[in-house]
C-alpha cells in the first residue's frame, strides 16, 4: 500500500475552512508535546494561553488591543498577496507610519485640536505608503524583487527609529533616556472599553476590513489583482497593468501598516520609544493566510493570533512558560497551515499495488 | 488473436453529466484505431480511463487477455501503455533530453542520441540539448511523442496529434505510426479530422454522448458519412460569398522588423500586410515561424521597438505606443492561442472570465462589478455558441478545450470588434464546434469587421479567408488571393520558397 498526492480538480469551501481549523488542531497538538517535554501541564498551559485571557475584563481588553493592528496590517497585506505582491516589510512600514505621526504629534504638543489625531493617521498612513512605495519603484522601474526590498527596508526603518528617539525626537526632559516626550492628549485615541487598554482605533480595523471586503469581492481594481495574481499572462492579455498592480499592492499594505503604527503610538504607547511593535508585520503575515486571505477570515485568525500574544504573556506568570512561547506557536502555526494548505488542493489517494 | 485491449461496459460518472455510458471497445494487436466524437463526448475521459488517470465506476478492462485495475499513468506504463496529451507536461526550463530522461532511464548523453536517432528515424526532427521554452508547440509535440516511443509502449495513446503539424508533417506522422503499428504497437487515434482518420486508421469508434454509437471501418466511409455519425446530423460547410472588402485598411503592418524580448523567440523581419474591413485574411505557416510573435505585437501584450523599422496601425493611427487595452478601445479583438490562463482563468468562473475583456461593455459601475450583468453576458456567450458546461457559473478550468474556446471566440465576438484577430481559432474543436466557429467569423466579416486568423490548419484557411499570407523564418510571403491559388503553392510557400520567388521577382502578387 502506498499514497500518492493528486491535484484536486476543484476547490471546495469546505477544504478552505478546513485547512485553518486543522493547522490550529496540530499546533495545540505539538504544543501539548512541547509543553510535557518542558515539564509543565499541557492542560494548564493552555488553560494560560486561550482562557485567562477571555476571562478577565483586561485579558479581552488587551486581545482585542492586539486585534486592531494585526487586523489592520493583515488586510492590506492579503490584498497584495492575492496578487502575487510579496510586500514582507510590513513591520517597517508600520515604523515609518508610527514615526512619521509621532513627529507630527511632537510638533504640534501643545495643541487641543481635534484635527491632530486625525491628521496624524493621514499622515502616518501616507508614510507607511511611501515606505512600501520604495519598493514598488524599486520593482518597476529596476525589476528588484520585493521581498528582499521590503524586508531590508524594515531594518532600515528600524535603524531610522533608533536614530530618531536618541536625537531629533528625544524628549528634552528625558534624562537621554530614548524615547520621545509624552503626547498630549488631542494626539492620543479615546479609550473604547473602561478598564482596558483599548482605544479608538479598533474602529479604524474594521472599517478597513469593510472596505477590504468591497474591495476584494466588489471592486474592479480588486478583480484586476487577483488575475494578476492567478494568471499573469491572462492579465496581460486583457491589457491590466502589472506594474499598477505592483503599485497598488504594495502602497494599500503600506498604507494600512502605517495606519496601524499610528495606532500604536497614539495608543498604549503614547510616546515614540525603541520598541513600538512586537513583530505585529511579521505576524500580520502569518494572519493574512490563516485567514484564506479572505477579508473575514482574517477577522477570525487576527483574533486567534492576538490570543497566541496575550496568552504568551499570561502563561509566562501563571505558568511560568519560557518568554519565546508566543512566538513558537506562532512559527508553528504558520508551518502546518503550510502543511495543511497543501491538501486544500492536493488530495491523498491510496495507492494498491497489483500483481 | 485475443485483443490487446478490451473494454466492457465501462460507465464513468461525474456529478453532472454520465461521461462514459456502458462503452464496449477492443483494440486489436497492431492496429491503428481511431475515437471519433464531438466535444464533450467523452472520448478524453475514456482515454484518462484507459490511462489510469481515473477509474471507472462499473465495468471491466482487459490487457492481454487479462482483468486489469489501472490505478496510475504509472501503472499503465508499466503495462506498455503510452499516451501523448493534447496538452503538454513538459518543463519548459529543461532541455528535451532532461525532460525524456525523468521518463525514460539512461544518462542525459546516451539519451540525447537515442531522442535524435529516434527522431531522425520517425521524422520527428528535434536537437535534444534545445530548452523546452524555445520550442513551438509543434517542436514540443514531437517531444511527447518521442518519450512515448522510447517507452516501447505496445499501446500508444494519440489525442489530436496532428494539430500542431504542418501538411508535410502529417504524413510524416502517418509513416511513423504506421512503422510503429508495423512494429506490432497499437495506436488509439483521437482526431476529428475526419479525412486524416480515412487515410490512417484501420477501424473507428464513433462515440456520441459518452456512448459508442457505431464502429465502422473508415476507408468504406466517406467524411460525410463519417461527419454524420458522429454529429448525428448532417453539417453544411459555410456560406462563402465573395469578401466585399472596402479600400481602408484598418489593420496595416508595413516593413516592420522586431526583435522579441523572449530570447529564444523568432525575430520578424520586414513583415507587411494590411486587412481591410470585410474581409478574413489567414495566415498560414508551421507554427514557430513567428506567428506567436507577430500575434503579441498586434495584440498589444508586447511592444514594437522604436529602435526598429516599421509600423502598426489601426484605422491609420500608430498604434505602436499603445498596449492592449487601447488597442481594445479601437476596436480590436483578439483571441490567443493559449486558452488556459491567458485566453481565460481556469481558477475563476466563467461569468468572471467573461468580465476579462468585456468589462469596460456595461460591466462596471463607478469600478464597481456588476455580477448580474456580468452572468448575463457570460449566459448569452454560452448560448450563442453552444458551451457545453454547468452554467456562468462553472469555473473555466472544468470546460474541455473545445468548449471553452467557443466561450473565448464568443466573448470576443460578443464584443463587436471592428478588428478581430484569432491564433489557431478551431485548434482542437470537433467539425461541428469549428463549423459554428467558421460562419460566425463569416458573420462578422460580412457585418464590415476586419478578420485576422492563424491557423496551421490550411482547409481551414482556405475554407474561410479571403486572402493568405504565408509565414516562414519571421518572414511574411506576398498575399495571395485564395482562389486564385492552391494548396500545393502554400505548401511550397510554407517551407520558405516565397523568399527565393520575391527575390528573383518572379512573384507578381
Amino acid at each position: 500500500m502506498a499514497y500518492r498526492l493528486v491535484a484536486r480538480t476543484e476547490t471546495s469551501l469546505r477544504a478552505q475552512l478546513l485547512v485553518p481549523l486543522a493547522a490550529i488542531t496540530l499546533t495545540l497538538l505539538a504544543g501539548s508535546v512541547l509543553f510535557s517535554l518542558l515539564g509543565k501541564s499541557p492542560l494548564a498551559a493552555f488553560h494560560a494561553f486561550f482562557v485567562e485571557p477571555l476571562s478577565t475584563r483586561y485579558g479581552i481588553g488587551e486581545v482585542l488591543l492586539k486585534t486592531g493592528p494585526l487586523l489592520l496590517i493583515a488586510q492590506g497585506l492579503a490584498i497584495g498577496f492575492r496578487a502575487r505582491v510579496w510586500n514582507i516589510g510590513a513591520e517597517g512600514q508600520l515604523l515609518a507610519g508610527a514615526m512619521a505621526a509621532s513627529a507630527l504629534a511632537l510638533h504640534f504638543d501643545t495643541t487641543e485640536s481635534v484635527w491632530l489625531l486625525p491628521a496624524m493617521v493621514c499622515i502616518g498612513t501616507l508614510a507607511g505608503a511611501a515606505w512600501a512605495g520604495i519598493a514598488a519603484w524599486l520593482r518597476t522601474a529596476y525589476n528588484a524583487n520585493e521581498i528582499l526590498v521590503t524586508f531590508m527596508l524594515s531594518s532600515i526603518a528600524l535603524q531610522l527609529l533608533y536614530y530618531l528617539v536618541s536625537g531629533p525626537l528625544r524628549d528634552p526632559m528625558g534624562l537621554s533616556f530614548p524615547q520621545s516626550a509624552l503626547f498630549s492628549d488631542a494626539a492620543l485615541f479615546a479609550p473604547l472599553l473602561e478598564h482596558t487598554r483599548v482605544n479608538n482605533s479598533l474602529y479604524l480595523s474594521f472599517g478597513a476590513t469593510i472596505l477590504a471586503w468591497i474591495f476584494v469581492q466588489r471592486s474592479l481594481s480588486g478583480y484586476k489583482l487577483l488575475i494578476g495574481g492567478l494568471a499573469p499572462q491572462a492579465a496581460r492579455y486583457a491589457g491590466f497593468s502589472e506594474k499598477k498592480a505592483v503599485w497598488l499592492g504594495l502602497l494599500i499594505g503600506g498604507a494600512a501598516a502605517g495606519m496601524a503604527g499610528v495606532g500604536e503610538v497614539a495608543g498604549p504607547l503614547g510616546l515614540l520609544q525603541r520598541s513600538i511593535s512586537p513583530g505585529y508585520g511579521f505576524a500580520a503575515i502569518i494572519v493574512a493566510f490563516l485567514g484564506g486571505l479572505h477579508p473575514i477570515g482574517i477577522v477570525f485568525a487576527a483574533f486567534f493570533m492576538a490570543l497566541i500574544y496575550v496568552g504568551g504573556d499570561m502563561s509566562l506568570v501563571s505558568v511560568g512558560l519560557p518568554n519565546s512561547s508566543a512566538t513558537i506557536f506562532q512559527g508553528m502555526l504558520l508551518v502546518f497551515y503550510l502543511a495543511c494548505y497543501l491538501f486544500a488542493n492536493h488530495r491523498l489517494q491510496k495507492v494498491e499495488i497489483r500483481h | 488473436m485475443s485483443a490487446l485491449l478490451r473494454l466492457r461496459g465501462i460507465t464513468k460518472v461525474y456529478p453532472s453529466v454520465v461521461a462514459s455510458d456502458r462503452i464496449d471497445l477492443d483494440i486489436q494487436p497492431g492496429e491503428i484505431h481511431a475515437i471519433l466524437g464531438e466535444n464533450g463526448a467523452g472520448k478524453s475521459t475514456l482515454m484518462k480511463l484507459i490511462y489510469g488517470v481515473s477509474q471507472p465506476d462499473e465495468g471491466e478492462i482487459q490487457w492481454q487477455g487479462q482483468t486489469v485495475h489501472i490505478r496510475s499513468p504509472a501503472q499503465a506504463r508499466q503495462l506498455g501503455i503510452g499516451m501523448v496529451f493534447q496538452h503538454f507536461s513538459l518543463f519548459e526550463s529543461l532541455t528535451v533530453a532532461q525532460n525524456i530522461s525523468l521518463a525514460v532511464k539512461g544518462s542525459i548523453r546516451e539519451l540525447s542520441a537515442r531522442v535524435e536517432e529516434t527522431g531522425a528515424r520517425f521524422g520527428l526532427p528535434i536537437k535534444a540539448d534545445t530548452v523546452v521554452h524555445s520550442l513551438s508547440v509543434g517542436e514540443r509535440q514531437r517531444v511527447e511523442i518521442i518519450r512515448c516511443i522510447l517507452q516501447n509502449p505496445k499501446l500508444l495513446i494519440m489525442d489530436e496529434p496532428t494539430s500542431v503539424l504542418p501538411p508535410q508533417g502529417v504524413q510524416q506522422l502517418f509513416e511513423t505510426l504506421r512503422r510503429l503499428r508495423d512494429e506490432g504497437c497499437s495506436i488509439l487515434y483521437i482526431s476529428h479530422k475526419l479525412e486524416e482518420i480515412r487515410q490512417l486508421c484501420d477501424k473507428a469508434t464513433v462515440l456520441r454522448a459518452g456512448r459508442v454509437v457505431a464502429s465502422a471501418d473508415p476507408a468504406s466511409h466517406s467524411n460525410e458519412s463519417l461527419a454524420n455519425l458522429m454529429i448525428g446530423r448532417s453539417i453544411e460547410p459555410p456560406p462563402h460569398a465573395p469578401a466585399n472588402a472596402g479600400d481602408a485598411k484598418r489593420l496595416l503592418i508595413q516593413s516592420l522588423d522586431h526583435v522579441p524580448t523572449d530570447p529564444f523567440g523568432t525575430v520578424l523581419k520586414g513583415i507587411s500586410l494590411h486587412v481591410s474591413p470585410g474581409e478574413i485574411v489567414g495566415i498560414a505557416g508551421v507554427s514557430g515561424n513567428g506567428q506567436n510573435e507577430l500575434m503579441r505585437l498586434v495584440s498589444g501584450e508586447e511592444l514594437h521597438s522604436a529602435h526598429h523599422a516599421g509600423e502598426l496601425s489601426i484605422d491609420g493611427t500608430c498604434v505602436d505606443r499603445l498596449g492592449p487595452l487601447q488597442r481594445r478601445t479601437k476596436g480590436l479583438g483578439f483571441v490567443p492561442e493559449e486558452r488556459l490562463g491567458r485566453g481565460a482563468v481556469p481558477e475563476l468562473s466563467l461569468s468572471l472570465n467573461g468580465l476579462l475583456t468585456a468589462y469596460r461593455h456595461g460591466l462596471t459601475r463607478l469600478g464597481m462589478i456588476r455580477f448580474g450583468a456580468a452572468r448575463k453576458f457570460a449566459r448569452q456567450c454560452i448560448s450563442d455558441h453552444d458551451v457545453r458546461c454547468g452554467g456562468e457559473q462553472s469555473l473555466a478550468g472544468s470546460l474541455s478545450g473545445g468548449n471553452l474556446q467557443k466561450f473565448i471566440v464568443g466573448r470576443e465576438i460578443a464584443l463587436q470588434p471592428s478588428l478581430l484577430v484569432l491564433s489557431q481559432p478551431t485548434w482542437g474543436l470537433d467539425v461541428g464546434a469549428a463549423s459554428n466557429i467558421r460562419r460566425a467569423l463569416l458573420q462578422l466579416r460580412d457585418s464590415g469587421a476586419a478578420v485576422l486568423v492563424v491557423s496551421e490548419e490550411l482547409e481551414e484557411l482556405f475554407e474561410i479567408s479571403d486572402r493568405l499570407y504565408v509565414m516562414f523564418d519571421g518572414h511574411l510571403s506576398p498575399s495571395l488571393t485564395t482562389r486564385d491559388t492552391s494548396t500545393t503553392q502554400i505548401g511550397r510557400w510554407m517551407s520558405g520558397e516565397f523568399l527565393q520567388e520575391t527575390i528573383t521577382g518572379a512573384s507578381d502578387h
